[in-house]
């Protein structure tokens, strides 16, 4: 279990480059469904991963305990869990801890030992500070400052199942037949510059927030640093994590809506810009000119997930895949069509979006079955 | 006296080549070449040749041939030619020595110890002629944040006011006085056409360039010549100059016989007087005064342009950037230790300053670890040669740059550092009637219009090649840069990682 190179990044590169697969289905009316078919999509895709890296998010988890932050943890030695279990009674009041139930399987070799909290914060411990930041700073504390620990999973009536495998493999160590979400993300990666490590593995995750991610951000050094400027310090070294902390810093903190964030990240060029109505052109203009060190630059396909909605988009110029398709009131996400074919070979309509524009299933706006006012926007905007 | 210097120069004239058509004659300022009518001879005082090449270029028979005079002194590295023939003219003069263009010091060119990334496999490098390539930069303050109205997405922050600039690459401030009028022109038809600006220096505008207002900076310096309100109103962007690269706490002094009557229209200061601008401004001997310049000038222009401060490069620019800012600069101006001008003290020039590199990396960091970065847009100058340096500056961290002798250059300059004199053969640093029509400003146009297409397509290429399609993914991701025979400590301050790391 002591494999260090299992766990940590061995070397420390500053980001990491790689290719990947994504899925995410998301059922907009909120109804909770099997992992089984995310399973089979995602296996479908294994060429796209290379076992070196596979994960899944699942909202809508743990409704039993729906107000608790779900801390799922790997340890790398009964030490680190000792210090770190000493720690959370010390910063949270516990209300329930076990072993998340795995099943061993001869592609998983060394894994870590994983557990899950679930955890209700102290008002009078947050000082202030609003409960999300609080969680977020020892989610910090313990990632940077605990050894053989790391905090992988930490939202509300959600988790992130992660490790170094293909996904289906991983789905199969964790048993993961065995829950039920009305949104799942699933990631299979192929990282070519570091070999598999588990914290490396997506969905990367902060709060609800998770982010699947397809490719290679060559604006990173540039995103880190403007980031950086709003007290966000990359410990991950992947490249994944400026899109979770920009997305943290638009959405939670400047208020911004999702459409709004997907306008940052991929703009519109400057020439598109200057076709579109005064008052969008006014808006769009000032979002590049503000937040110009957010655009995420090079081939990308991102999924982003948090409670109640699920986005999708890739790079402007779609330099990486994502296809789009839905049935009823549930949207597919995926790197490839075929993925989403075999689990739902009735799709009403699938297609490819523009490069930047973005996808986004809402509770809020849950799809209605032959819905066919999606065209031009996002899948749910026609209510 | 008589002199102890040598030529610097020698000119080898082929016989056989040469026919006497005495162009060489015409064309030089420095009374290189003579005509000899008893023997229909054409000959040489070489000691006058300062090496512009004017000559070599314009001989129709291609007669001439300008060699460097060996000056085989006994070898000595602490006593060049240089330092002795140095001391030599002030033994002979008994004055400060003049000289023009940029220090040609040999202190480390960090651009050239800096090498660029580019896309391998894990992700296309895109090509620039196939998908778009974005170039197009915003001069001026931003907010940290922007705010929407709810419902219908519509923008409710009102930014300051910004400038659209085609090409990270602006021409820097040389005056109407110490670049001739034709310079001028040809300087604001070129940003004009490239969609950039261009900048006054401290000279004034003259009014034929007035047309010209919404792609030029004009500059408010220590002289304040020729600073009027009309002169604001015409002006895109109005710059505070508070020092140059070239010569870091020094005042400028234009000789009276340069004051032609145009000139001295431009500056409001009388015919053949002598414009002197003062070392420091004498309103600003603290950031708080800066501030009530900075603020004044925003009042007189109801605060519709960016106000740009500009400072030479000194060992503590990290600070002082920053107190510009919070002075309310919207652009800060930082021209290093390579900064060129049109007359300064030798010695100035060649010892005062620290490399560009150093500090625009210092500001950048400390701006942002000051979580004021995005208060103001950092424009360096200085020393940039190519569309090479440019991309290794914007991934330092600034926004755009200013070229002054790539600019002249591309007009003619041959670097022969004789600005000072008055008498530039290639008719860019004059005010001479006959020399200045040397520069012809369609043609002058032209050739600064094709450098900043040339190096606009090359950022392409290096944009492309990169895997990056917008120029504000490269402006400070330092991770796009790798050091080359560089200290730790350069690297440090560089912010940058060695190469193979």
């Amino acid at each position: 279990m002591k494999d260090l190179g299992r766990m940590n990044n061995p070397y420390s590169d500053d980001k990491v480059l790689d290719a990947c697969s994504l899925f995410g289905v998301m059922d907009t009316t909120g109804r909770r469904f099997s992992g089984k078919e995310v399973v089979r999509a995602i296996a479908n895709m294994h060429v796209r991963g290379n076992g070196l890296g596979g994960g899944f998010a699942i909202y809508g988890l743990y409704p039993q305990y729906a107000d608790h932050y779900a801390f799922h943890i790997m340890y790398l030695s009964q030490e680190g869990k000792s210090e770190v279990e000493a720690f959370l009674k010390r910063r949270f009041r516990l209300l329930h801890a076990e072993e998340v139930p795995t099943r061993p399987i001869p592609a998983i070799v060394y894994p870590p030992l994983v557990w899950r909290y679930f955890l209700e914060v102290d008002s009078q411990e947050c000082d202030g500070q609003s409960q999300d930041d609080y969680v977020v700073d020892r989610v910090m504390e313990i990632n940077t400052g605990v050894k053989d620990a790391f905090v992988f999973s930490s939202g509300k009536n959600m988790a992130v199942f992660k490790g170094v495998g293909y996904p289906e493999e991983i789905a199969e160590y964790f048993c993961l037949e065995q829950y039920e979400g009305y949104l799942w993300t699933a990631h299979g990666r192929f990282p070519t510059n570091t070999p598999g490590w588990w914290g490396g593995a997506h969905p990367f995750n902060i709060l609800d927030w998770t982010v699947v991610h397809n490719g290679e951000i060559s604006s990173y050094g540039i995103n880190r640093r403007y980031l950086e400027q709003f007290g966000y310090h990359c410990t991950m070294q992947t490249d994944t994590e400026v899109v979770a902390y920009a997305i943290d810093l638009l959405m939670r903190k400047h208020g911004l809506p999702i459409e709004i964030v997907a306008k940052i990240l991929a703009p519109p060029f400057w020439s598109d810009i200057e076709r579109r109505p005064p008052s969008e052109q006014a808006l769009l203009l000032a979002l590049r000119q503000v937040y110009g060190s957010l655009l995420l630059n090079g081939p990308f396909t991102v999924i982003i997930a948090h409670h109640g909605e699920m986005i999708g988009f890739t790079d402007r110029i779609r330099l990486r895949p994502l296809t789009v398709g839905v049935k009823g009131p549930v949207l597919y996400l995926s790197s490839e069509e075929s993925a989403i074919r075999l689990v739902c070979p009735d799709l009403e309509r699938a297609w490819i979006p523009m490069g930047g524009e973005p996808i986004v299933g809402s509770l809020h706006r849950p799809l209605v079955p032959r819905e066919m006012a999606i065209a031009g926007g996002t899948a749910s905007d026609a209510d | 006296m008589k002199t102890y210097l040598p030529p610097k120069f020698f000119v080898d004239r082929d016989p056989n080549r040469c026919i006497q058509c005495r162009v060489c004659v015409n064309q030089c300022t420095f009374d290189a070449h003579r005509y000899d009518a008893e023997d229909d001879e054409v000959r040489s005082h070489e000691e006058n040749c300062v090496g512009c090449h004017r000559c070599v270029l314009f001989c129709p028979t291609h007669a001439l041939t300008i060699r460097r005079n060996p000056l085989d002194y006994r070898e000595n590295y602490n006593w060049r030619p240089e330092v002795i023939e140095d001391i030599i003219k002030q033994a002979e003069t008994g004055g400060v020595l003049l000289t023009g263009m940029g220090n040609d010091k040999g202190y480390r060119i960090y651009w050239d110890h800096l090498v660029l990334n580019a896309s391998q496999v894990t992700n296309p490098s895109i090509d620039p002629l196939r998908e778009p390539m974005e170039l197009t930069t915003y001069l001026g303050r931003k907010p940290d944040r922007v705010e929407v109205e709810q419902g219908s997405p519509s923008l409710k922050t009102e930014l300051a006011p910004q400038v659209k600039i085609e090409v990270p690459v602006m021409f820097a401030a040389m005056s109407y006085g110490a670049v001739s009028i034709n310079v001028h022109e040809s300087l604001a038809r070129a940003a004009a056409e490239a969609g950039t600006l261009w900048n006054t220096g401290e000279g004034g505008l003259h009014p034929k360039l007035y047309k010209y207002g919404d792609n030029t900076i004009v500059q408010v310096a220590s002289g304040r010549f020729g600073v009027h309100p009309e002169y604001l109103d015409v002006a895109r962007v109005i710059e505070i100059k508070i020092g140059q690269g070239a010569k870091p706490g020094i005042g400028g002094h234009l000789p009276g016989e340069k004051v032609s009557a145009e000139v001295s229209m431009t500056r409001m200061i009388p015919k053949g007087t002598d414009a002197l601008s003062p070392a420091p401004q004498h309103d600003i001997y603290s950031i708080e005064d800066l501030a009530q310049l900075v603020y004044a000038l925003k009042e007189a222009t109801n605060y519709t342009k960016p106000v740009a401060v500009k400072i030479a490069a000194v060992h503590n620019s990290a600070a002082i950037a920053s107190g510009m800012v919070r002075a309310g600069a919207d652009i800060i101006v930082l021209d290093g230790l390579r900064g060129a001008t049109g007359a300064a003290p030798k010695i100035i020039r060649d010892n005062v300053g620290i490399p560009i590199e150093m500090a625009l990396a210092s500001v950048d960091t400390r701006l942002r670890q000051e979580g004021i970065r995005s208060q103001a847009s950092v424009v360096i100058s200085g020393g940039i040669r190519n569309s090479g340096d440019v991309a290794k500056a914007i991934a330092l961290g600034a926004d755009a740059v200013y070229i002054g002798t790539a600019a002249l250059v591309a007009l003619g300059c041959t670097l022969c550092q004789q600005c000072h004199t008055g008498k530039c053969a290639w008719g860019i640093c004059t005010t001479d009637l006959a020399l200045t029509k040397r520069v012809n400003p369609d043609i002058g146009t032209r050739r600064l219009a094709n450098l900043l297409r040339g190096w606009s397509l090359e950022l392409k290429d290096i944009l492309g090649g990169m895997g990056i399609n917008a120029l504000e993914s490269l402006r400070g991701n330092r991770l796009h840069l790798r050091g080359v025979g560089l200290t730790d400590t350069e690297l440090e301050i560089l912010g940058v990682e060695m190469a193979g790391n």
